[in-house]
């Protein structure tokens, strides 16, 4: 198990990338997997640095990454505001161009990505964002 | 990340090589903003060299392209997309919104 605690700034995304990137190349995961793993770490990096972290300086996103027999999981934790995943409505990817909604992406992309996508808003100690993925399912 | 662009008869270019996630996404929304912003609106997004998209990527593409399309007036199309960008874009439901070429002389000869 890895973890790292990084300053809540999308100049940051580079490294967070990488360390996860890291952890499922050690985990026995293909490229593409690792590319998708990486792709939604930064898409929940992102919304907690905008979203929870929002006007806030100074917030700090801890990451841990753990591999397991068959997969990997990456729990965030982050000590901003909370917020409701059931209040983001699902993005309509078949809606034509002046439809699409902007908003609700890049959770809608976290959950295609991963295997198991569970989000818990702890009151004191902060929220914590939890994503696994078994090896092998998309190849 | 890299942006380069060019300008050709019927269209503009934007090359656009390394990572564009939420730290770099703005400087392509600038980019376009630049094109649009002299009344061009038909451009190709050269993706050849590009290694990373995120969804902040595709939002700004996204913006741009109902600018370029208003009025008929013109659009965005992708040329030379990499294989993982396609997938994730094609996950977004964004390959419906956007023409693709598998290079840029291609893309550019279609405007």
């Amino acid at each position: 198990m890895s973890k790292v605690t990084f300053d809540a700034d999308f100049d940051n995304l580079d490294d967070i990338r990488e360390f996860v990137g890291e952890a499922a190349g050690r985990a026995g995961f293909s490229d593409k997997e690792i590319y998708s793993i990486q792709l939604a770490a930064d898409e929940a990096s992102s919304n907690i640095i905008e979203h929870a972290y929002a006007g806030m300086k100074g917030g700090k996103l801890e990451i841990e990454c753990s591999i397991f027999e068959g997969g990997i999981k990456i729990v965030m934790h982050d000590q901003g505001k909370s917020f409701n995943p059931s209040s983001v409505p699902e993005p309509n990817v078949k809606a034509d161009l002046s439809e699409r909604k902007i908003g609700g992406l890049g959770l809608y992309l976290m959950r295609k990505l991963m295997d198991e996508v569970t989000y818990e808003p702890l009151a004191e100690k902060g929220n914590v964002l939890t994503m696994i993925k078994n090896i092998g399912d998309d190849g | 990340m890299e942006i380069t662009a060019k300008q050709f008869k019927n269209c503009d270019m934007l090359v656009v090589s390394g990572r564009v996630d939420s730290s770099t996404a703005p400087q392509l929304t600038e980019a376009l903003e630049g094109v649009t912003g002299e009344g061009r609106y038909k451009i190709v997004l050269d993706m050849s060299n590009m290694e990373y998209m995120s969804s902040a990527g595709f939002r700004a593409l996204l913006s741009s392209q109902r600018v370029c399309k208003r009025y008929n007036r013109g659009e965005i199309v992708l040329a030379a997309v990499p294989e993982r960008i396609q997938e994730a874009l094609e996950l977004a439901g964004f390959t419906e919104l956007f023409k693709t070429y598998s290079d840029s002389i291609d893309a550019v000869g279609s405007f």
